[in-house]
């Protein structure tokens, strides 16, 4: 089967920003990709170009075989996009808003009715959309994308915003797309939310793709240290330094974090001292990743 | 011109749902029109208040034909009390007192309102002439006969209709112009609707065509208030004013798209529609006669489209002047639009990016 996106070398620069700086990639057809970065790291701009919103500066993209730049109306129905605002027409109800973009893409009314009750929203169906919450809103703004049955949905930061409740729920909702054969491409600043749902991530920082691959394989190629935490009054910092020489210590809001490449050991030794009062143990994850190949602490 | 009616739908559906919209576009220039058209109900001048005191025998003696043109422009009272009646004419609240002493007619007056006191003195002037001709046995020699030269049914709603209604599509069309434009690109609904398979002429067409209609139903609704009412009567060219309504329209929300191409907020595109709205309407002579201006004032008036519109629903709804004459109007404003729209599209952005 032929790639559902091909980028080749693109670039997108406003004045000295370089918003885009030589991305190239590859998704497959019905793949679950993800663009995991910070704020202003590329990935709305990236997607954009996917979409044949922007033209690059240089580079080729091809959507489903085909240039998206100019816009290619022949091309138009088979995606479906949703940007990180959701974007309504003013005072119309959630029906009347999916019906319209039915109508645009001439699709009957009733598939849009049948959405709204796979989305969960046939009980605000007659609500305006200024009255829906965050949850409901984005909701109805990816319904609105998939009201045509596109090929490929792109998703601007779908859960940006969103009560860790309607993330779930939503989460559940991208899967089944996927699930349906769409290739589902989106972007997220939750390293979270990109290891949970998506096939292959890349990781993005200042306008370049930094490492790309499943997550669990980035996570296995950096051999990342394990965090232990138990609260300071279990154990002091000084007695931990003497009893682990090799771990990476940390006080914190009365919260010792001990850094280190063999965790048993250490929570073996800090159960013999009864030392275990408010233990955590994370183990290596994107963020680790993220921190190894940018040199600096993720923030989102 | 696909997603002409879809599109058309959602806004039409919007606009009817916009409360405050539909107060500023529909209600409340109604409101304006039914005060004003009461005030107006009177027409021309309004008539000077006189007392008599005492018997005045060529007022007293007139046929009831002449009486009840006097009353036209008088308000006659009588008392007795001549003391009290002087005071209400220092008042300010008569124009006027009049009394007879022997053959003397004597009409008291305040220097503060040359207007109506000058009318007072010129009307008991005349009467005193007639009386005074009438005795003398001889017929008249000169004799004035007045003949109006607009249709004789003109009455001040004739002007004033078509103004306020001029002014209220102003209105409307400007700033759903420059609304519609700013509050889509800020809710990227204009990115969103670019990646559905629709087409520029069809999105844009949407949007003219809704303005249009509710021109057209708030000059419907206008011209039903006004002669159900007011006593607006329609002349038979009348229909000539829809042609300009649609030119209009176009022109105003050119405006829009012009304030809205360049605005970042919704706030700054309805603060520079106003900017331009609420100086045209006084300057294009929606309100008041543009006669009683200076002429620097027409001058201006002559580069703004309302006054054009006034004057072409003027020609229409007043004068019944034949179709042709509003020709030229509906070229201008035509005009208008082009080169305002083109400005528009030299500075249009899709988004603040």
């Amino acid at each position: 089967m032929p790639a559902a996106v091909v980028t080749r070398d693109i670039h997108k620069h406003y004045g000295r920003t370089r918003a885009v700086d030589g991305v190239s990639i590859e998704i497959e057809t019905g793949e679950f990709y993800g663009f995991l970065g910070p704020n202003g790291a590329g990935k709305t701009t990236t997607l954009e170009i996917i979409e044949g919103l922007r033209k690059p500066d240089s580079g080729e993209v091809s959507l489903l075989g085909l240039p998206p730049w100019p816009r290619n109306e022949a091309l138009l129905p088979r995606i479906g996009v949703q940007f990180q605002t959701s974007s309504f027409f003013e005072r119309l109800t959630a029906r009347e808003q999916i019906r319209t973009f039915a109508a645009l893409y001439r699709v009957r009314g009733r598939t849009a009715d049948d959405l709204l009750e796979a989305f969960g929203l046939a009980d605000v169906a007659g609500t305006r959309t200024e009255r829906l919450s965050g949850g409901q809103a984005q909701r109805l703004s990816i319904a609105c994308a998939l009201v045509h049955s596109p090929e490929v949905v792109v998703l601007d930061e779908p859960t940006a915003g969103l009560d860790p409740q309607a993330r779930h729920n939503l989460w559940d909702l991208l899967r089944e797309i996927n699930a349906q054969g769409r290739t589902v491409i989106l972007s997220t600043h939750y390293l979270d939310e990109a290891e949970l749902l998506c096939d292959r991530v890349s990781i993005m920082d200042g306008g370049k793709i930094l490492r790309t691959g499943p997550a669990a394989t980035l996570i296995a190629e950096y051999n990342a240290p394990t965090r232990v935490s138990v609260e300071v009054r279990a154990i002091s910092l000084d007695e931990a330094g003497k009893l682990f020489p090799d771990a990476t210590l940390d006080e914190q809001a009365g919260v010792l974090t001990i850094t280190t490449h063999d965790p048993s050991a250490v929570v073996s030794e800090l159960g013999r001292r009864h030392a275990l009062a408010g233990l955590a143990v994370r183990g290596a994850s994107l963020e680790d990743v993220f921190l190894a190949v940018t040199g600096r602490e993720y923030r989102s | 011109m696909t997603g002409l009616g879809p599109i058309f739908r959602a806004i039409l559906l919007g606009f009817s749902r916009d409360r405050s919209a539909l107060f500023f576009t529909i209600l409340f220039p109604l409101v304006f029109l039914i005060l004003v058209g009461g005030l107006f109900r009177t027409d021309g001048i309004p008539r000077s208040k006189v007392i008599q005191v005492g018997p005045v025998a060529v007022l007293d003696a007139l046929p009831a034909d002449a009486q009840r043109e006097v009353a036209g422009v008088l308000t006659i009272t009588k008392a007795d009390d001549l003391t009290g009646a002087l005071a209400s004419v220092r008042n300010g609240d008569v124009a006027a007192v009049i009394e007879q002493r022997g053959d003397e007619v004597l009409v008291h007056y305040s220097r503060a309102d040359p207007t109506s006191s000058g009318t007072v003195r010129g009307i008991m002037d005349s009467l005193v002439q007639s009386a005074n001709v009438a005795a003398s046995g001889r017929p008249a020699r000169y004799s004035v006969r007045g003949s109006p030269v607009q249709d004789e049914s003109l009455k001040q709603i004739q002007y004033l209709t078509p103004g306020i209604l001029d002014w209220a599509i102003a209105v409307g069309a400007t700033f759903s112009g420059a609304s519609t434009l700013v509050i889509w690109r800020e809710r990227r609904l204009l990115r969103r609707l670019t990646m559905a398979p629709i087409k520029v002429p069809g999105l844009v067409g949407a949007r003219v065509l809704v303005s249009i209609g509710v021109a057209l139903a708030q000059t419907a609704l206008f011209l039903v208030v006004a002669m159900a009412f007011f006593g607006l009567r329609l002349t038979n060219s009348w229909w000539t004013s829809v042609p300009l309504i649609v030119a209009g329209t176009l022109s105003f929300l050119s405006i829009g798209l012009l304030a809205g191409a360049k605005a970042k907020s919704i706030d700054t595109a309805i603060g520079m529609a106003n900017v331009v709205v609420i100086p045209m309407a006084f300057l294009s002579g929606s309100f008041f006669p543009l006669s009683l201006a200076p002429a620097w004032v027409e001058r201006i008036a002559h580069a703004l489209p309302l006054f054009h519109l006034n004057s072409g629903m003027t020609d229409a709804l007043a004068r019944g002047s034949p179709p042709m004459a509003v020709l030229p109007e509906l070229a201008v404003l035509l005009g208008f639009t082009a080169v305002t729209t083109l400005l528009a599209i030299r500075l249009f952005r899709w988004d603040d990016a």
